[in-house]
């Protein structure tokens, strides 16, 4: 198991170091000047625009700016905005609470609705259940996320005025009426990213299921006379989840992307809404930042996703 | 005696059958499936209403009247019109060509890149290696994002070079288009991998075939079935992308009406025009839902191992 993983660390890091290159290589080569903004601005003379450029070390060739903004990433320090003037970990570490309270929870609600509608939709095969569970999630995959959102909004706050549409992330918990706010809050952009979710896994769990229903040790269990629910649930199920976590850790990233659609519905402050609006305004360090924070996500979910495996399949061998 | 009338039999029904290929047992296969015919169907009039639509309905896309701002549907406008008055149907008929128009042209980039990439990694075994570190290192970017970045920062550079338009096009196909063609080339991989053992493989190469006539004669045929289920998808998935892109305010100029961006102006004023949201909304919705259920049926047509 040692071995095994630090073969992957040793794929790995060459990996997220060669993304960073990419990402910084594309921000670097793009057209557009950065300090824009200050050559603008006609009080700033020509001189101290030079010192300025200077100073942020902008007149070095992108490959030698590269290699510093690595090192310095490598201390935790990614650099100061050009927008907002304070250190762009600052602003990350700011939001990203937000975002995993609202992704992290809509995982969860995804996986606790899509796994039991997987299970019995493979258990009861062509039955109604099985068609209006496969309808609902191939309905959830072709939603957009935007439009699910402004769907929802129409409903719970224009019409019915039950749910803020606002996700007001200076509100903080305190007691049982602020308590119930969050809660209010937090359902609109949770539904629609759980959703999403949940019609996903429901395929996935529902497909890995019925390649397992066929096979030699479904019928050992059934001819030793075991009840119908506990074939299911302890042989099937346990079997079929192993490639179902996999797929639950590589989509941790993706779920992160579809957070960024969600903040902005719901104008939630995330490390999204803070991408979009930072490549808005040109912010390059806060956009390389939040960009190589996405690359390592996905890099160490697929780390998580391959230990995963190997630590649930003992017949995958740590080669 | 029973036994030979009964091979006659046989033999005759034969003779009467028509020769069967893999597409005509593929659509047999197809129509069984119910979802995807009417997949098919509505996939159909949605294709033929953007297409031959603005040249029945008239109505100009950008013709402002403040006089008829926000007006929900009526006779006169069938999706009603949006804050400048402007005609949602128009857009909408147009947006659906743009939208189309990307789905499809990026994927068959997406399609081309992987396809090669994989039937190389797949065939040369010396290139096997590299080939799929490469194809790893491009499934760990993160795309949404990425996408973004990529539109913005080069979106002016494409916008002088070809026009507003056509530059943004150039740029958003390829983008998507480079963004996911890994799936593709590990898929065609596997096969290749797999088929280049098979007898009907050594029996070209003891012909004299050389190894791109093997490759693109012999092989690439096998390829093709899960190639086009993978394609279907991906047109679905690449339209989202795109909606996506335009709803977050970085697809094409605001004058083009994109389903996405007809969906991103309409947001702020989601109390007083719900209708502005729902139309292009729904578009997009029974767009990618049709195709999904195409690709099912398909998948169920092309592959009879597959179970579920």
């Amino acid at each position: 198991m040692g071995r095994y993983l630090a073969r992957r660390l040793l794929v790995a890091v060459p990996t997220l170091v060669a993304i960073s290159f990419v990402v910084y290589g594309i921000l670097a080569l793009a057209p557009g000047d950065p300090l824009s903004q200050l050559a603008l601005n006609p009080n700033i003379p020509l001189e101290v625009q030079e010192r300025i450029r200077h100073s942020m070390g902008l007149d070095e060739p992108w490959h030698i700016r590269y290699v510093k903004w690595f090192l310095a990433l490598l201390r935790g320090d990614m650099g100061f905005s050009y927008v907002g003037f304070s250190p762009v970990g600052d602003l990350i570490w700011q939001r990203l609470p937000n975002t995993l309270w609202v992704v992290g929870l809509a995982y969860i609600v995804g996986a606790i609705i899509g796994i039991p509608i997987g299970v019995l939709s493979a258990a009861k095969r062509y039955s109604v259940f099985d068609h209006t569970a496969t309808t609902f999630a191939f309905i959830g995959f072709s939603l957009p996320t935007f439009f699910t959102g402004i769907l929802l909004i129409l409903l719970f706050s224009v019409k019915l005025h039950w749910l803020p549409f606002i996700y007001d992330t200076t509100r903080q918990v305190h007691d049982l009426d602020s308590l119930i706010f969050q809660v209010k809050q937090s359902i609109m952009p949770i539904s629609v990213l759980g959703l999403a979710d949940a019609a996903i896994l429901a395929r996935y769990v529902r497909s890995e299921m019925l390649e397992h229903l066929p096979l030699d040790y479904v019928r050992t269990a059934r001819a030793k006379g075991l009840h119908e629910r506990l074939v299911i649930l302890s042989h099937v199920l346990r079997n079929s989840l192993i490639p179902v976590v996999t797929i639950m850790a590589l989509g941790v990233p993706t779920v992160f992307a579809g957070a960024i659609v969600t903040e902005q519905i719901f104008r939630v402050n995330g490390i999204g809404e803070l991408l979009v609006r930072s490549i808005g305004d040109s912010d390059i360090p806060v956009v390389s930042g939040i960009l190589f924070i996405f690359a390592a996500l996905v890099i160490v979910f697929n780390l998580i996703a391959d230990v995963l495996y190997a630590v649930l399949d003992p017949r995958v061998r740590y080669g | 005696m029973v036994a030979g009338a009964r091979r006659l039999l046989i033999e005759e029904q034969f003779a009467l059958r028509k020769p069967r290929s893999l597409w005509s047992d593929a659509w047999h296969q197809f129509r069984r499936h119910r979802l995807a015919l009417a997949g098919l169907a509505t996939l159909t009039t949605l294709v033929l209403a953007t297409l031959l639509g603005p040249l029945v309905y008239a109505t100009p896309t950008n013709v402002i009247d403040f006089s008829a701002g926000l007006e929900g549907p009526s006779a006169m406008h069938p999706f009603g019109t949006d804050d400048l008055g402007r005609d949602i149907l128009a857009r909408a008929l147009f947006g659906g060509r743009v939208s189309m128009a990307v789905g499809i042209t990026s994927v068959l980039i997406a399609i081309t890149l992987g396809t090669v990439v994989g039937s190389i990694a797949g065939f040369f075994n010396t290139l096997d290696n590299p080939l799929m570190r490469v194809t790893d290192l491009f499934l760990s970017l993160p795309a949404l994002p990425l996408l973004l970045v990529i539109i913005f920062l080069f979106r002016d550079v494409l916008r002088a070079a070809f026009g507003p338009e056509v530059g943004i096009f150039i740029m958003i196909v390829s983008v998507i288009g480079v963004l996911n063609w890994m799936p593709v080339a590990r898929l065609v991989r596997a096969q290749f991998l797999s088929l280049k053992r098979k007898e009907f493989v050594e029996a070209a190469r003891t012909v004299g075939a050389d190894d791109g006539r093997i490759i693109v004669r012999h092989i690439l045929p096998n390829v093709l079935s899960p190639v086009v289920v993978a394609a279907t998808i991906g047109v679905g998935g690449a339209i989202l992308t795109e909606s996506t892109l335009s709803f977050l305010g970085l697809g094409f100029p605001p004058d083009v009406p994109t389903w996405g961006r007809l969906l991103y102006d309409a947001q702020n004023f989601i109390d007083l025009a719900p209708h502005w949201a729902l139309f292009p909304g729904l578009l997009i919705f029974l767009t990618v839902l049709s195709i999904n259920f195409i690709g099912d049926g398909l998948r169920d047509a092309l592959d009879p191992r597959r179970v579920g």
